[in-house]
């Protein structure tokens, strides 16, 4: 076994109205940052693992995703990378 | 009739709702929330608060807890469950319940009376209030904006499962100022505004109480 770092991105699904977004967004113009559009606010997850493979590592991710990372109704995610761990 | 209401680490409204329970007539017991069975209770209430710490998102993790199966289990068998505000988003994550709880549309946590609407008579716990009553109780949260995709909203407003919706003013963005909706069976209820913090003339409102006042459940139905 090896040990695997797996890093997921889980972001406010585009269909969702993000306030968290919108506020920053504000916020950023209100700093006199000028141009700023839409701003979305989401999360990262980095899952320290132990697996046989890259590959196994990568499936093991996955469903922890879609049970438990991500709530499938209001969020997207993305697993970003998964690359051996110290 | 007995009641149990679950105790998870970060429930706040537990003894609210055992009170009111208490006050409709029920027998009541808590149940914690590592116990995988209910004590034999007829009707199951989550009540409210921030079980842990609303970690990843509200009710994310305590769905896992051991007595979710059991709840799960009551649910599938036809019984009367309860989720109140945290109950609500908990019943949600666990899929006993379609869609989701986001954060208010105005980031605020909003607490504060509102008005509700009964859009549906047709659960256990609103047999005893008229279709169309209006009702004035509290929310207290701060991801209570109810979203599902299109087809499931559309699917619950046809089968009549919006239960409760907000009027006269939407505190947290909710789509189609839903507040409280049902499952398939009608035995799954949850919703956002707090019944047992308007239960008693006391509290400003009894609006809640008959909530707890389960009409034709008997002991072991």
């Amino acid at each position: 076994m090896s040990r695997f770092r797996a890093r997921v991105r889980v972001m406010p699904r585009p269909s969702i109205l993000d306030p968290q977004g919108q506020a920053v967004s504000h916020a950023l113009g209100e700093l006199g940052f000028a141009g700023v559009g839409d701003v979305r606010v989401g999360r990262a997850v980095e899952v320290l693992l132990e697996a046989a493979t890259a590959d196994a590592a990568r499936e093991g991710a996955l469903k922890m995703c879609e049970r438990l990372l991500a709530n499938p109704v209001t969020e997207d995610y993305v697993l970003e990378g998964v690359e051996p761990a110290p | 009739m007995k009641v149990a209401v679950v105790r998870f680490p970060g429930s706040n409204c537990d003894a609210d709702a055992l009170h009111a329970a208490a006050a409709a007539g029920a027998e009541t017991t808590y149940v914690w929330h590592r116990s995988a069975d209910l004590g034999g209770a007829d009707v199951v209430v989550l009540p409210g608060g921030f079980c842990y710490g609303d970690y990843l998102r509200p009710g994310a993790i305590a769905r896992f807890s051991p007595v979710m199966r059991a709840v799960a289990a009551h649910a599938a068998a036809g019984r009367p469950v309860l989720g109140i505000c945290n109950g609500f988003q908990v019943l949600c994550e666990a899929r006993l319940l379609p869609g989701a709880l986001a954060r208010n549309a105005g980031l605020s946590f909003v607490c504060r009376p509102v008005t509700i609407r009964v859009e549906s008579d047709a659960t256990p716990f609103t047999a005893r209030y008229a279709r169309g009553q209006v009702l004035r109780m509290p929310v207290a949260h701060g991801d209570g904006r109810y979203v599902a995709d299109p087809d499931t909203l559309d699917r619950l407003e046809r089968e009549e499962r919006v239960v409760f919706r907000y009027v006269g003013g939407n505190p947290n963005g909710a789509m189609r100022d839903i507040a409280g909706i049902t499952n398939e069976g009608r035995n799954v209820v949850g919703l956002m505004p707090h019944p047992e913090r308007a239960a008693d003339a006391l509290l400003g409102s009894e609006d809640g109480a008959a909530m707890f006042a389960l009409a034709g459940v008997a002991a072991g139905v």
